[in-house]
């Protein structure tokens, strides 16, 4: 009997311990998100790779560029904003548009990939929840690949920014006046604005189907997530002769529609021109509706992790 | 302490019963055999066991109920399920930080000595190790684990015969120390009848038979008969009887020994032949069964 007690006490002492060394040396959340990091490394080589090929392509067509901005200087200052930020505008446009795909593809596979390599069997044996899991896959097109882009961009317009101040006086064009024309700071930040509320919170609806797809098919998540667009689209063809649902879809997914801003003769909208409207962002209907369509498939994605077999 | 109890656990998928109310109680200080021929219905319990899929009947495992509270449950139960699930992608390295961060019982220096003693570099990728390896690593990663049940799901399968054997000895000595519970499921079931404590037959869903060793050593006896001792031998009603060599061997539940030495050689039968007997049996009638 006594001994009994014992070993009671002493196991409530050992969960106690246990409990004190979860609250100070456990930590799910982040260690899930580093996982992600590990597996899917083709997130930053290809975000790299991407700013790579399109820095030898400034390098060759630096000239063109040069003789452009010589002429406009003198004779169209309007229009100057325009060229000397083009080739910086196209690089943020060329990492965004790598941003879309990457997250396209990273969610059709988040719950997919594990249930394939039957590795899922190895994280269900450990104490982290299924909630854990996903809200670290989610993370990723919400946190990790956004800021990723952002700081790939920065560091890419860096480098073009150091060989522009070589070359800019060398061939006659006045680098203070560019410089200042230019306004880099201003137009990161509305980058990161951009970024942000255009391509990650606007089309994250579309980023929860894909993660609740690929928790749910047995093969080819990507083909049955775009299934019931590609069906829901045609009957609305066939029945109303329209095309809402297919064009809605479109459009959150590159950030088409989002009323972040308003442009007024500029083609990007990172420009000195461009007016942000974040009330009216924040004010819009189809923001929220989106972000409850997004929580509904994220809890639904929850389930399919608990529910589904390996593959 | 009762580690596992389960009553009327049943599980279907549609039409087919792949667990059909099975009673179960596993003791604390146990290592449990499960053993039952394919599509038994042994991985779909386990798998009920580790919280991995839902069910009906009541189940407690550690007093917790696992479809509900797997993430808890996890902390104090460690499973190796089917050989070489751990992801290919994945560095040595990576994956003893991964358990440092996300497991509060794990010991990274237990592990690291478990590795020591094996030729897996810190830097390899799992997906560079040959199948024999994983499952070490596995193992090592599995064992350094300060859990109450440990859970094995074939885990030598497809491993030859140096891995098997290494496998249960490192387990029976380094990890099983009296107050751990252990359930494997093997269908090399030579190599772990001397590592077991308890034995349970599983067929079609349901319990056929379920004793700890020292039963199975008292009640059953395999002898094999002189010819001219056939007719009195099948006198005492052999519950399954086998030719090898030309000689008849006879194999018989809760008969005196002292009657079978008369007979023949009296021994312990392996596991493997009173499974086929069982299993034969239980396909004709419950002959055998037991509870």
């Amino acid at each position: 009997m006594n001994t009994e007690s014992n070993v009671l006490r002493e196991s409530a002492l050992d969960s106690d311990r246990v409990a004190a060394a979860i609250a100070v040396q456990t930590h799910p959340f982040y260690w899930s998100v580093r996982r992600e990091l590990w597996e899917n490394r083709w997130i930053y080589v290809g975000q790299l790779a991407v700013a790579g090929v399109f820095l030898v392509g400034f390098l060759f067509n630096m000239t063109r560029w040069l003789d452009k901005l010589r002429s406009l200087s003198a004779t169209d200052p309007a229009r100057y904003w325009d060229t000397a930020s083009l080739p910086y505008n196209i690089g943020a446009g060329a990492l965004m548009a790598t941003l879309i795909l990457m997250s396209i593809f990273y969610c059709s596979d988040a719950l997919y990939g594990e249930r394939r390599d039957r590795s899922i069997l190895f994280w269900k044996s450990l104490p982290v929840s299924d909630t854990t899991t996903v809200l670290a896959k989610a993370s990723v097109p919400l946190v990790i690949l956004p800021l990723l882009t952002f700081a790939v961009t920065v560091a890419t317009h860096l480098i073009m920014l150091l060989v522009s101040s070589i070359v800019l006086p060398a061939s006659g064009v006045s680098l203070a006046s560019w410089w200042k024309e230019l306004a880099i700071f201003p137009m990161w930040g509305m980058l990161l604005y951009h970024i942000l509320l255009a391509h990650v919170l606007w089309p994250f609806p579309v980023y929860c189907w894909l993660i609740l797809v690929s928790g749910w098919a047995r093969r080819a998540p990507l083909l049955w997530a775009a299934l019931p667009v590609v069906v829901i689209g045609g009957l609305e063809r066939l029945i109303l002769g329209t095309a809402h649902f297919a064009a809605m879809v479109g459009t959150r997914l590159v950030g088409g529609n989002a009323p972040t801003d308003i442009t007024t003769g500029e083609m990007f909208p990172t420009g000195p021109m461009t007016h942000l409207t974040p009330l009216r962002y924040l004010g819009s209907p189809s923001l929220w509706i989106g972000f409850v369509v997004a929580a509904v498939f994220f809890v639904l994605a929850v389930r399919m992790r608990r529910y589904r077999d390996p593959v | 302490m009762s580690v596992i109890e389960a009553r009327g656990l049943r599980k279907a998928f549609g039409t087919t019963v792949a667990v059909d109310g099975i009673d179960l109680r596993v003791d604390e200080g146990h290592i449990l055999g499960l053993i039952g021929p394919n599509g038994a219905g042994k991985t779909t319990a386990l798998n009920a066991i580790l919280g991995l899929t839902p069910y009906q009947g009541e189940l407690k495992v550690l007093g917790r109920a696992p479809w509900q509270e797997r993430e808890q449950l996890m902390r104090d139960v460690c499973f190796i399920a089917d050989v070489a699930v751990l992801p290919r992608w994945m560095r040595v390295s990576q994956g003893l930080e991964y358990m440092v961060g996300v497991h509060p019982r794990f010991d990274r220096g237990k592990a690291e000595g478990f590795l020591a003693k094996t030729s897996i570099a810190h830097y390899s990728k799992v997906r560079e190790l040959s199948k024999g390896m994983v499952v070490q690593l596995h193992l090592a990663l599995v064992m350094a684990i300060d859990a109450k049940l440990l859970v094995l799901d074939e885990p030598t399968l497809g491993l030859d015969i140096l891995f098997r054997k290494q496998f249960y000895d490192s387990l029976l000595n380094d990890y099983f120390d009296g107050s751990r519970t252990i359930i494997v499921t093997t269908h090399q079931v030579e190599e772990v009848q001397h590592v077991l404590t308890d034995l349970m037959f599983i067929n079609h869903g349901r319990i056929v038979l379920k004793c700890s060793m020292e039963e199975f050593e008292a009640r059953y006896a395999e002898v094999m008969v002189k010819p001219e001792q056939l007719a009195a031998a099948r006198a005492l009603k052999p519950i399954y009887e086998r030719q090898v060599f030309g000689r008849s061997i006879l194999l018989f539940d809760q008969v005196d020994r002292q009657n079978l030495s008369a007979l023949g050689e009296v021994r312990t039968p392996g596991i493997a032949d009173l499974f086929v007997a069982v299993m034969s049996n239980h396909a004709g009638s419950a002959q055998g069964a037991a509870r």
